[in-house]
């Protein structure tokens, strides 16, 4: 089993129209690892996080889930697309977390996090309703259980959406810019949040702009630019010790 | 910090704006007002009927029995095409939208056509189907398994009106619910595929729900508008109300009498179907507005008040209503 990445990305291209947005991405990210992804903007990061559960198609090279092609079968040397039945199915197993929360506005708290699964797992209402009150209160909102959305404001919006992603029991979760959306008040009880995941084995991809973060609890850091990978390595030694020019003019203007 | 909450100042009285220009206004609309109700009014108390005045007439029709059954077919046409319409156009919208070119040429084709055609040409297309195909059946090709029906029996009238009213309706909703669907962030469509949801399941659950918001005001003038269209069916013979005042007009001469009395109806009903429109919004409105919108009552009762403009309705969204300020 060790012997299996979580995530594994081998020459990953995409583009979007004629413009290269990931121009060979080579990732692992093994089981229990909590994988922290740096870069500027238009870098790909968040394109490649959108690819691993399939709502960007890649266009050459392979992706694949804890052993699983994204999006394909492959039979011989052929590929053949999986049916929409197929890659939801694959999506439910991984997690993920929006900068902008995507919460959904018409239902509470409880009732975005039951949501998927009631209708995907098709669990019972009790037992979903449990353990969505329980996913609430392990991410501290035991009492804004039936707060709408707009009556919540934005780090418990996200702590609302990282609940209801765990509500699926995800083996895989992506934050994708958790707390860029955040004021800088509230960020501390989202990545709060994210840090007892971590120590609780989950396995993680997070892309981030938030650097302590990066250096306390990842595993590993990767600094895209360009839609490639620049640099990889320990936290601490890429962001003390970087060994490429394009990663130190990065770290010196955010840090 | 606490000492300038213990000073704060006492509250601003100041004397507001007068408005005189508001009173003068008020004045000249209701003059003119009454100049014409009264004009009207006179000219039909002055026109000679079987029951004396013009309006002993209108009062003695507004609630005669062949009256209030017109209302009734009024009522169920508006009823059952407004339902047709829905229904059709929810699935037009959907469709419109698939992936699949074949599903979404056929809604495109659906729309261009039934909008394209005056509803009166559809009724009368589907009341005198008959003409051209007087039987219509439906089999399984090879086999001797065949139904068929008589087109009269199968197309009454009221049938004709009702498929002409809501066919048409159907392509007019299919573009109000994919105004609807549209004006969802994408996000949420996102979120909800993330999270494992297949296409269906987000249409029904997520994104349906919140284009509520944006399908139900331009739907409430849709059903106000039919209730009214529904007078087409006039030329089906279909009788309802329209047909059956100018049934009784044409028998008894009072014509403007008649008018009036299922104009009264007419507005009796749109009255009530916009009081209804408003109470429905603000059930849809839930989630998405700080505070819920105040009722008819509430916003006549400020009106009163304060002489001012009301405030704007729910059609943009999350507005801070005066009703929060304490």
């Amino acid at each position: 089993m060790a012997g299996t990445p979580m995530v594994k990305a081998e020459a990953v291209h995409k583009n979007f129209g004629r413009l290269e947005v990931l121009r060979g991405i080579d990732l692992e990210v093994a089981p229990r690892e909590v994988m922290c992804m740096i870069g500027p903007s238009g870098s790909g990061k968040s394109t490649f996080l959108r690819c691993i559960n399939h709502l960007e198609k890649i266009d050459a090279g392979r992706l694949s889930v804890d052993g699983e092609l994204v999006g394909y079968r492959q039979q011989g040397d052929k590929l053949y697309e999986l049916r929409d039945a197929e890659v939801c199915r694959k999506r439910s197993e991984i997690g993920m977390v929006f900068q902008r929360f995507n919460l959904f506005p018409h239902m509470t708290a409880l009732e975005n996090v039951i949501e998927a699964p009631l209708r995907v797992k098709r669990e019972s209402r009790a037992v979903a309703v449990d353990q969505g009150r329980r996913l609430l209160e392990r991410v501290g909102l035991a009492e804004k259980v039936n707060a709408y959305p707009n009556q919540l404001s934005g780090g418990q919006q996200q702590r609302v959406a990282i609940a209801r992603a765990l509500a699926m029991q995800p083996k895989l979760m992506l934050f994708d810019e958790p707390t860029s959306a955040l004021d800088p008040e509230l960020v501390g009880e989202v990545l709060d949040v994210m840090r007892g995941l971590a120590e609780d084995g989950m396995t993680m991809v997070v892309v981030t702009h938030e650097m302590g973060f990066a250096r306390e609890v990842g595993d590993s850091l990767v600094f895209m630019d360009g839609g490639v990978v620049v640099e990889e390595g320990k936290p601490k030694a890429v962001l003390t010790n970087p060994q490429h020019e394009r990663t130190r003019t990065f770290l010196s203007s955010v840090l | 910090m606490a000492d300038a909450v213990a000073q704060r100042p006492e509250a601003i009285k100041a004397v507001p704006v007068r408005h005189p220009g508001r009173w003068v206004a008020a004045v000249v609309v209701l003059a003119i007002a009454a100049a014409i109700v009264y004009t009207i009014a006179a000219a039909i108390q002055s026109d000679l009927t079987s029951f004396g005045s013009g309006w002993a007439a209108v009062g003695h029709y507004v609630f005669h029995r062949l009256i209030l059954q017109g209302i009734v077919v009024t009522l169920e046409l508006t009823v059952l095409a407004m339902v047709i319409g829905i229904i059709l156009g929810v699935i037009l919208a959907v469709m419109r939208i698939s992936p699949n070119p074949v599903v979404s040429s056929v809604s495109w084709f659906y729309v261009w056509f039934f909008r394209g055609t005056p509803v009166l040409v559809q009724i009368f297309f589907w009341f005198n189907l008959n003409l051209i195909l007087p039987h219509i059946g439906i089999g399984i090709p090879f086999t001797s398994i065949w139904w068929q029906v008589s087109t009269n029996t199968l197309i009454t009238p009221f049938m004709a009106a009702t498929l002409g009213l809501g066919l048409n309706e159907a392509a007019y909703m299919a573009e109000i619910v994919r105004a609807g669907i549209i004006s969802v962030e994408h996000g949420q469509t996102e979120a909800a595929q993330a999270l494992g949801m297949d296409r269906l399941l987000v249409m029904q659950r997520i994104v349906l729900p919140q284009a509520m918001r944006v399908i139900i005001p331009p739907t409430g003038n849709e059903t106000i508008s039919m209730l009214k269209t529904s007078s087409l069916a006039f030329a089906a013979s279909v009788t309802e109300l329209f047909t059956r005042q100018q049934q009784i007009a044409t028998a008894t001469y009072a014509v403007l009498e008649l008018l009036i009395v299922a104009s009264i109806w007419y507005l009796v009903m749109t009255s009530i179907l916009t009081v209804g429109q408003y109470y429905l919004e603000r059930r849809f409105g839930r989630g998405t507005q700080r505070g819920l919108p105040m009722t008819p009552f509430q916003r006549f009762r400020r009106m009163l008040v304060t002489f001012h403009a009301p405030p704007p309705a729910t059609q943009e969204a999350p507005v801070v209503l005066p009703s929060e300020h304490r």
